[in-house]
């Protein structure tokens, strides 16, 4: 599905700050996951009767820092409000959020991010940020709501601190959406907010609408293939009802991510009416300008600022920078890289980013320079540059390096230190031909079959040899053969 | 008089006295009045062993209003819905008095939640007043103020959202305080109303007022709107000191016209309130009559901003992680199992929780709650400018004598008189203390005082001489 212009998609994005180390308004920890059930909590966040929350400041700064990278108008009081609605995984029945209006005001306003699809740069709008408290978690011992007979609920994750990013309709596709999702989640892990391999620490809300219908909220999709999937399944639903004449009524979908596709809820939107209200506990958290002053300045790198620094400093090529920035670990992996050795930027992305990153493979991208050390890797670069060690080694000594072995011991092992090049290289190339006869028959009336011949000698040099000096002096003494007969049939 | 409590923590520090000797006597006491007066929801029965020989309340026996969270100790609210909670852990003043070695000695009885003014409203059935068994005791902290007038303790705890450590202290004949909003933590108190609760001391004498209140006023990052003490340990001194008479001639009493010339006032009463104030002037009290019609309307405000609160503080009382069930979740789909379960609330708690949803639903919420926070502010400034330069609002403990038992509390009429003076306070975060000033045959006579914020000390003061004129 291409960009339709009478397409408009919003998005409510709502990321848990895991780098927080414990919940919005009680010391327990925010890593909820893999503990047994109900192991996480307190009278806080199970809401006992008699328990008070208490504002985890260090998530206020996070959210601020978040607002300066999104270019956002910053309200001078942070300010609470309560929702209410009764549902099972909501200990108090009511979810401390914000809410705009009623004496009480979003975190930040009217900021913007700027993200690329297909190379050309494109603005979101958003609207505005928030925080609340994540709620429980249904568990059904079937796996499906329709077919058990009970629920469980684990209040584990109930109180963890979640950032709620609402953007305007200014997206028409879901390619859109999906490179503006990746742009907000690089940034924020920039921003040291949220550790977006956890599961479920990213849920959005996408609303879509198309020119004359009504806008359609699918809540809580998980992942970007079902985000992507959604929006389509959505398009072409609402599609094919204006076709048949039906008028798409306002309402909330949610996402079922068994058989992909959006399903109805029986409560329209506009008939709830969450009783929002200030939270009379939580006194309002002023904002000063010398706070603000203080987190502008100690921002972290962002990764725009990041990939220019790659190209213009390292020379990176602008598609290695953005593979490069994409995962922060990366990209820090990169320059941790490049202070320790003299290569040229552009070889060493390239090295790591076709070679390494596949070999430690993306779930253990996080724990880069502790698999294989930065230094490790500098010194396998150093040789390279120096001629020491030839590409065809630096490639084999990759799996080893990520396996846990140490550069230096690994080529003294191997013996694959000093390159064999020149006059020794050319020798070794004469006995090589010498001894395949055959082969070098084959090469004669093949010219592709002159790998083989290079493949051997690859093996006599214990690839040592540049297999493109190999080849070329292959290439040279088959010409000289190829004289020499020629010159014997002039005869 | 000087403090019950310190004089036996003191006897029991040189040894002159048995750690044990306190706790039994309430104990007795508590098993003969009990019975008569309904005051324990939960009364424990034994001593329990090894009781601290030191710390500010060893071995002093203190009676806990059932809306403050006890660990391991039933906390019902006076609730069906939470007739079986039995706390995981304890509210901060819990663990203060403990920790200086109290001995709670049961869980005494309350409007249900905290909502009524006459005890009435319990579904363990009313507390008496010790003084006339015929009439209510008041409330909401009916069972603290009760235990304290019938001598099983001399130092209770109480709540205060809108009068109910005042009003039930009042009708009993003993002193209360309602502490400037801040002072004391309120982790643990089940929340009515978050913006006026206050939990405060009910005592026999001004000087055990005084001394609770000096362990239990202090800072708990655990309550968000926590400030704690700014008295050091001035609190105490005046507990332990003689009383100051110097302190009368450093204030100003203002008394609001419009609070004692209540349509609904008794003259009875008006004229005993007269008598005191009169007995105060010739101690050297500089007493004026000041008019603030607005005051008339601090019901009103107070009765939207805590229906509200309440409302929503309420909604988590749904059967599903603690408390009674009607029905088990497996037979009914969750509206109903939820609705099923609000059921148990009793009829005054369903009243407030629907005004209060209906208060905060779309289109009424700017009609009522906005308005009743604007008034809110400019009552505020009001008390504020009357309080300037020293002075203090003086007021009647309740301009009405206590109601019958068998009042029908669904007729308000009686009790607006009550609510302006004591809701005042609340409504404006100050600290408010009722003092007894004799009785008329067993109709017990007091006033109130209104300070600013953080003036406990001068009001415990002014209660200590009060004591010594009227005593």
């Amino acid at each position: 599905m291409s960009s339709d212009t009478d397409v408009k998609i919003g998005l409510e994005i709502h990321v848990q700050l895991t780098s927080l180390k414990t919940k919005l308004f009680c010391s327990c920890s925010s890593d909820y996951r893999d503990k047994p059930p109900n192991t996480n909590v307190c009278p806080v966040c199970l809401g006992l009767p008699g328990s008070l929350p208490v504002v985890n400041q260090k998530a206020i700064e996070k959210a601020l820092r978040v607002a300066i990278a999104l270019n956002m108008k910053i309200a001078e009081k942070i300010s609470w409000a309560r929702k209410h609605y009764f549902y099972p995984d909501l200990p108090k029945n009511y979810q401390i959020t914000q809410y705009e209006g009623k004496g009480v005001t979003s975190i930040a306003k009217e900021g913007y991010l700027e993200y690329h699809v297909n190379g050309n740069v494109k603005t979101a709008r958003i609207r505005r940020i928030n925080l609340e408290e994540d709620p429980g978690k249904i568990v059904y011992h079937t796996g499906s709501m329709l077919t058990s007979k009970y629920s469980l609920i684990d209040y584990n994750r109930s109180g963890i601190a979640l950032l709620e990013i609402v953007t305007e309709p200014d997206f028409s596709s879901p390619r859109e959406v999906l490179a503006f999702l990746h742009e907000l989640r690089t940034l924020l892990e920039y921003l040291d907010i949220a550790d977006f391999k956890l599961e479920g620490s990213m849920r959005v809300d996408v609303n879509i609408s198309l020119a004359g219908g009504s806008r359609v909220e699918v809540k809580n999709v998980g992942s970007l293939s079902d985000i992507e999937a959604a929006i389509i399944y959505e398009v072409t639903r609402q599609r094919s009802l204006a076709e048949k004449g039906v008028k798409v009524e306002m309402e909330t979908r949610h996402w079922d991510q068994e058989r992909k596709v959006t399903v109805g809820t029986r409560t329209k939107e506009s008939e709830e009416d969450y009783r929002y209200f200030p939270d009379p506990n939580l006194p309002p958290v002023y904002i000063s300008p010398n706070m603000l002053e203080d987190l502008s300045n100690t921002m972290p790198e962002l990764p725009q600022t990041v990939r220019k620094k790659l190209v213009q400093v390292y020379g990176v090529s602008e598609y290695l920078s953005s593979v490069l920035v994409s995962e922060k670990k990366l990209a820090e992996y990169f320059e941790e890289v490049m202070k320790r050795t003299n290569i040229d930027g552009d070889r060493a992305a390239s090295i790591i980013v076709n070679d390494l990153v596949g070999w430690v493979g993306e779930e253990r991208m996080n724990q880069i320079n502790k698999i294989v050390p930065a230094s490790e890797l500098a010194e396998l670069l150093e040789l390279l540059k120096r001629g020491t060690i030839t590409i065809k080694i630096v490639k084999e000594a990759i799996p080893e390096l990520v396996s846990g072995k140490r550069t230096r011991e690994l080529l003294a092992s191997k013996g694959w230190i000093g390159k064999v090049s020149g006059h020794e290289l050319a020798e070794i190339v004469d006995t090589v031909l010498k001894e395949n006869a055959n082969a070098v028959t084959d090469a004669l009336n093949n010219p592709k079959a002159i790998q083989h011949l290079v493949g051997k000698v690859m093996e006599a040099t214990n690839k040592r040899a540049d297999p493109k000096e190999a080849f070329e002096l292959i290439s040279k003494k088959l010409e000289e053969f190829k004289a020499k007969v020629r010159l014997q049939e002039d005869r | 008089m000087k403090s019950r409590v310190l004089s036996f923590v003191e006897d029991l520090r040189r040894g002159a006295a048995d750690q044990y000797k306190y706790v039994e006597k309430a104990l007795e006491e508590a098993a003969k009045k009990d019975p008569k007066f309904n005051i324990f929801i939960t009364l424990k029965g034994e001593i329990p062993e090894n009781l601290a020989l030191s710390g500010k309340l060893a071995g002093v026996p203190v009676a806990i209003k059932d809306n403050i969270v006890t660990k391991d100790l039933r906390t019902t609210c006076a609730s069906k819905i939470l007739e079986n909670f039995v706390p995981k852990y304890s509210a901060t003043v819990v663990k203060i008095i403990e920790k200086e070695g109290a001995v709670i000695i049961g869980k005494t009885n309350m409007d249900e939640f905290a909502m009524g003014a006459l005890g009435t409203t319990s579904a363990f059935g009313p507390t008496l007043n010790p003084l006339d068994v015929k009439l209510s005791p008041g409330g909401s902290s009916s069972g603290s103020a009760a235990a304290v007038s019938s001598g099983i303790v001399d130092i209770a705890l109480g709540s205060d959202t809108g009068g109910s450590v005042r009003l039930p202290a009042a009708w009993t004949g003993v002193f209360g305080l309602k502490p400037t909003y801040g002072a004391v933590s309120r982790f643990g108190l089940i929340s009515y109303a978050d913006s006026m609760d206050q939990i405060g001391p009910i005592a026999s004498t001004a000087s055990d007022l005084a001394y609770l209140y000096s362990i239990i006023s202090s800072f708990d990052p655990l309550d968000p709107t926590s400030s704690g003490n700014p008295w050091g340990n001035k609190i105490e001194r005046i507990a332990r000191e003689e009383p100051d008479y110097d302190i009368l001639r450093s204030i100003k009493l203002k008394v609001p016209k419009e609070l004692v010339e209540h349509p609904q006032a008794d003259d009875s009463i008006v004229k005993e309130f007269s008598r005191a104030l009169s007995k105060l002037e010739s101690e050297g009290a500089e007493i004026s009559e000041i008019s603030e019609p607005s005051l008339l309307k601090v019901p009103q405000v107070y009765y939207i901003i805590a229906f509200s609160e309440a409302s929503s503080n309420l909604a988590r009382f749904d059967g599903v992680r603690y408390g009674s069930r009607v029905i088990m979740p497996e037979e009914v789909d969750w509206d109903t199992y939820y609705m099923e379960n609000r059921a148990l609330f009793g009829w005054e708690v369903k009243r407030r929780i629907m005004l209060g949803a209906f208060i905060l639903s779309k289109g009424y919420y700017e009609m009522y709650y906005s308005m009743a926070l604007k008034a809110r502010g400019m009552i505020k400034s009001k008390v504020e400018q009357m309080l300037s330069g020293g002075g203090i609002i003086l007021t009647p403990g309740s301009p009405i004598p206590p109601l019958p038992i068998d009042y029908d509390a669904t007729d308000l009429s009686r009790l607006n008189a009550v609510d302006a003076p004591l809701m005042l306070a609340n409504l404006t975060g100050l600290p408010a203390i009722t003092i007894p000033v004799g009785k008329r045959g067993s109709i017990p006579i007091s006033i109130q005082l209104i300070g600013s914020p953080w003036s406990e000390d001068i009001l415990l003061s002014i209660a200590k001489v009060t004591e010594e004129i009227f005593g």
